[in-house]
C-alpha cells in the first residue's frame, strides 16, 4: 500500500473558522493563563505571610503598568473561563445545544466577561 | 456477522487508563469553584484598602483563612486536571509525556502547598519566624 500523507483530524487547514471553535480554544487558553495566575496567587500569599516588606514588593509589581495589565488579563481570563464553564456545564446536562442557543450563550460569555472585567477594573482603579 | 459479545471484543485491548474519574472531578471542582472564586474576588475587592495591614487582618480571620485554603486546594486540583489534558494533547512522545506530567504534578503540589502554608502562617500568627 503506497504511503500517502493524508490530512489528519481535525483538519485544521480546511476547517472553517467560526465562533464555536474560537470560544473552545479561548476556554483552553484562558485555563492555561489562569494556571499561571494560580502561581501568582501563591506568590502573593507567600509575600503576605513574609511580612510588610515582601508584600510591598509584590504589590509594587502588581500595581506597575505591566503587572496591572497582566492582572487585568487574568481577570478577563477568570470571568470568561467562569462564564464559558457554566455554558459547558449546561451542555453536560444536555441543554442549550440548538444553534441559536449556542451562539447566544457564546456571545453572552464573551461580552459578559468583558463587562465584568471593566467593572472590576473601574472598581479597583481608584483604590490602588 | 460478528457473534462475539461486546465484552469479548473489548477484552484484551488494554487498559483505558481511567474511566470517568477525571471528567467527573473536573465538573465537581468547577461547580465548587463558582462560589469559592466569587467569594474570594468580592471579599478581596470590597476591602477598604489593599494595604498590608488590611489584607493581613482579613486573611488571618479563621473563616477567611479556611475558605482561602479551600480556594487554593480546589483551584489547584481543577487547574491540574485541565493542564494535564493540555500536556497529554500536545506532548506526543511518551517519554517526554511521562516526564512533563510528573513535573506538572510536582509543580502543582509545590505551588499549592506553598500557598496553603502561607495562609496557615497568617491564621496561626507565625508570620515572623
Amino acid at each position: 500500500m503506497p504511503a500517502r500523507v493524508r490530512p489528519t483530524s481535525p483538519h485544521a487547514q480546511i476547517y472553517r473558522w467560526q465562533i464555536g471553535n474560537t470560544l473552545s480554544i479561548l476556554h483552553r487558553v484562558t485555563g492555561v493563563a489562569l494556571a499561571f495566575g494560580l502561581l501568582a496567587l501563591s506568590y502573593w500569599l507567600m509575600a503576605l505571610a513574609g511580612g510588610p516588606d515582601s508584600y510591598a514588593a509584590a504589590m509594587r509589581f502588581f500595581q506597575s503598568p505591566v503587572g496591572f495589565g497582566v492582572v487585568l488579563g487574568w481577570t478577563f481570563a477568570f470571568f470568561y473561563h467562569l462564564l464559558n464553564g457554566v455554558r459547558h456545564l449546561f451542555w453536560d446536562a444536555g441543554r442549550g445545544f440548538e444553534r441559536t442557543q449556542r451562539h447566544a450563550s457564546g456571545w453572552a460569555a464573551v461580552l459578559g466577561a468583558i463587562a465584568f472585567t471593566l467593572c472590576a477594573a473601574a472598581w479597583v482603579w481608584p483604590r490602588l | 456477522m460478528n457473534l462475539r459479545s461486546p465484552l469479548a471484543q473489548a477484552l484484551g485491548l488494554g487498559s483505558a487508563k481511567d474511566g470517568t474519574v477525571h471528567w467527573w472531578a473536573q465538573r465537581v471542582t468547577a461547580i465548587a469553584l463558582i462560589p469559592l472564586t466569587l467569594w474570594f474576588l468580592f471579599s478581596l475587592l470590597t476591602l477598604p484598602s489593599l494595604d498590608y495591614d488590611t489584607v493581613r487582618t482579613w486573611l488571618s480571620v479563621p473563616f477567611t483563612g479556611f475558605l482561602a485554603v479551600l480556594l487554593v486546594a480546589v483551584t489547584g486540583y481543577h487547574s491540574y486536571l485541565g493542564t494535564t489534558v493540555v500536556v497529554e494533547d500536545y506532548v506526543s512522545s511518551s517519554g517526554m509525556k511521562i516526564l512533563s506530567l510528573m513535573l506538572l504534578r510536582f509543580l502543582y503540589v509545590l505551588a499549592g502547598g506553598a500557598g496553603i502554608f502561607a495562609i496557615l502562617r497568617l491564621v496561626f500568627g507565625l508570620s515572623r519566624l
